[in-house]
């Protein structure tokens, strides 16, 4: 399955710190083309910090990333626009792609926000804000998909509907995704392939194995274990700042 | 008809206006206006430079800003000051400068005034050639790195990721802001030109609904500014610089009305 031209994006042992403080250290994976590469983990753990040293933004890295496309979607967890700018949602569209009208409709109908396409960026709500973010990533089709928290503020359903969204544009386009979510039941259902992150990779695999494993469950807790299985709480080494595993 | 002095300085700030319209608007989005300024007290330092090496004025002053500009980086990564703090700092240094070497420099007379605030008189054929190449120049620059400067002012991190190598259209902006302060100090004179920049932008932020009527209007704002004012400049024996500049000052008080009105039409 894993031939080498479909590989994407891959990082090897790839690391990055601020000031001697590793934010996140050797982590390996790689985004192959039709699947949904998941990064879970808890607050503070470098799963923001792994997209970005995936996508390029971060260059002064530990370790090596090998990119094999430049046609690249980005959803980025925070985005901070100025407002003294005036930016309407088409502008927006058009922000690293030319593209016809038809595809900016397409992709804003896909994301169902197409009322707002003449509206002023600032005057979205959040969750509207986060569709139109993810109708602007995946308009200019890209190869490789970097989803941080993409639908982040969006209602319930919507919520539903966008994961579904995701996962129907990565088998038609034959894209890669590199996801970022916090929702477990999702990540379980429509990922191929997940890691877990806190400081390093504790563990990795299908959603099924990893959901097995120890780490996973000290991470997340007696609640996302009990979705799968019951194990003891077993966490025997704490991290330090210097992303080293300590024994307890 | 170019032997006329008033239509020389009328077509110099015609050019510029063309110029400082879409780079005004960057000067806005990107928060620059100190940077500006900072290039433009800088443009003495060029000027004197000028007299004393028998250079081109507008040639001198660019290479004087875009060092500045290249110093101000230099200072961002090695000290802890911050950018406001380190942009006053050559600012007014590099005024003071200017003005000690000019104290030295008596064997030349010079028009003190004219540098600080623009002088119409001033503008020759020469000047009017420089502004014009010059001014086409910066635009067709301005336009190849369009995309990605815009993108990431947007946000950098998108710019960024998608491969539009943000950093280098950066680095070229600058460059562009160090040619307009070259090709427009005769006109505006050094103190005004950041006016010249953002006050005509200003005025078409108030009035635009998207990126691309901003830029024209601002282009517009500053042809209004540029012509009333010199003729301003013309009937009242005032000096050009501040003759333009209120004029855009007027425009921009003009605007706020129709802000009002637009306040009043969602209500």
């Amino acid at each position: 399955m894993s031939s080498d031209q479909n590989i994407l994006v891959k990082l090897n042992n790839a690391g990055f710190s601020i000031k001697d403080k590793w934010l996140v250290k050797g982590v390996s994976l790689q985004v192959e083309k039709g699947k949904i590469v998941t990064l879970i983990g808890p607050n503070g753990s470098g799963k923001s910090t792994t997209a970005k040293i995936a996508l390029g933004i971060y260059k002064q890295i530990d370790g090596s990333v090998e990119k094999y496309t430049n046609k690249i979607g980005y959803v980025p967890q925070k985005i901070s626009i100025d407002w003294t700018l005036p930016l309407r949602v088409s502008d927006f569209m058009l922000l690293t792609e030319e593209l016809d009208n038809e595809t900016i409709d397409e992709a804003l109908s896909l994301t169902g926000v197409i009322h707002l396409k003449n509206k002023n960026l600032g005057d979205l709500s959040g969750g509207e804000f986060q569709r139109v973010l993810l109708a602007r990533a995946i308009s200019k089709k890209p190869d490789l998909l970097v989803l941080d928290e993409p639908v982040q503020g969006v209602d319930f359903t919507g919520e539903i509907a966008l994961y579904e969204l995701i996962k129907k544009i990565s088998d038609e386009l034959n894209c890669g995704i590199l996801l970022i979510s916090h929702d477990l039941h999702t990540v379980m259902s429509a990922t191929d392939h997940v890691v877990c992150l806190n400081g390093h990779v504790c563990c990795s695999g299908s959603p099924m194995e990893v959901a097995k494993n120890n780490e996973y469950k000290a991470l997340f807790g007696e609640q996302a274990s009990q979705i799968l299985s019951r194990y003891e709480h077993r966490h025997d080494h704490i991290h330090t700042d210097e992303g080293e595993i300590k024994k307890n | 008809m170019l032997d006329d002095f008033f239509i020389r300085a009328l077509l110099a700030g015609i050019g510029v206006s063309f110029v400082t319209g879409p780079l005004g608007c960057f000067v806005i989005w990107r928060r620059l206006s100190y940077f500006g300024d900072t290039l433009a007290h800088s443009a003495l330092l060029g000027v004197t430079l000028a007299f004393t090496m028998e250079f081109n004025i507008a040639l001198s002053v660019f290479v004087i800003s875009s060092m500045l500009a290249l110093i101000l980086i230099q200072l961002q990564k090695r000290t802890n000051l911050p950018g406001d703090a380190l942009l006053g700092l050559l600012a007014h240094s590099s005024l003071a400068v200017g003005l000690v070497v000019i104290g030295f420099l008596t064997f030349i007379r010079f028009d003190i005034m004219g540098l600080l605030f623009g002088d119409i008189l001033a503008v020759s054929v020469n000047d009017l050639l420089i502004i014009w190449i010059g001014g086409a120049l910066i635009l067709l620059t301005l336009k190849f790195i369009w995309k990605p400067l815009f993108a990431s002012t947007v946000n950098y991190e998108l710019a960024e990721a998608e491969g539009l190598n943000p950093d280098r259209a950066k680095a070229i902006f600058t460059i562009l802001m160090a040619a307009i302060i070259a090709i427009s100090i005769k006109m505006v004179g050094l103190l005004l030109i950041t006016g010249m920049l953002i006050i005509p932008a200003a005025m078409a932020r108030n009035l635009s609904s998207s990126p691309q009527s901003m830029v024209i209007l601002s282009i517009v704002g500053g042809l209004l500014s540029v012509i009333i004012g010199l003729f301003t400049s013309l009937e009242f024996n005032t000096s050009s610089g501040p003759s333009i500049i209120t004029t855009a000052l007027l425009l921009f008080i003009l605007s706020l009305f129709k802000i009002k009105q637009s306040i009043k039409l969602k209500n």
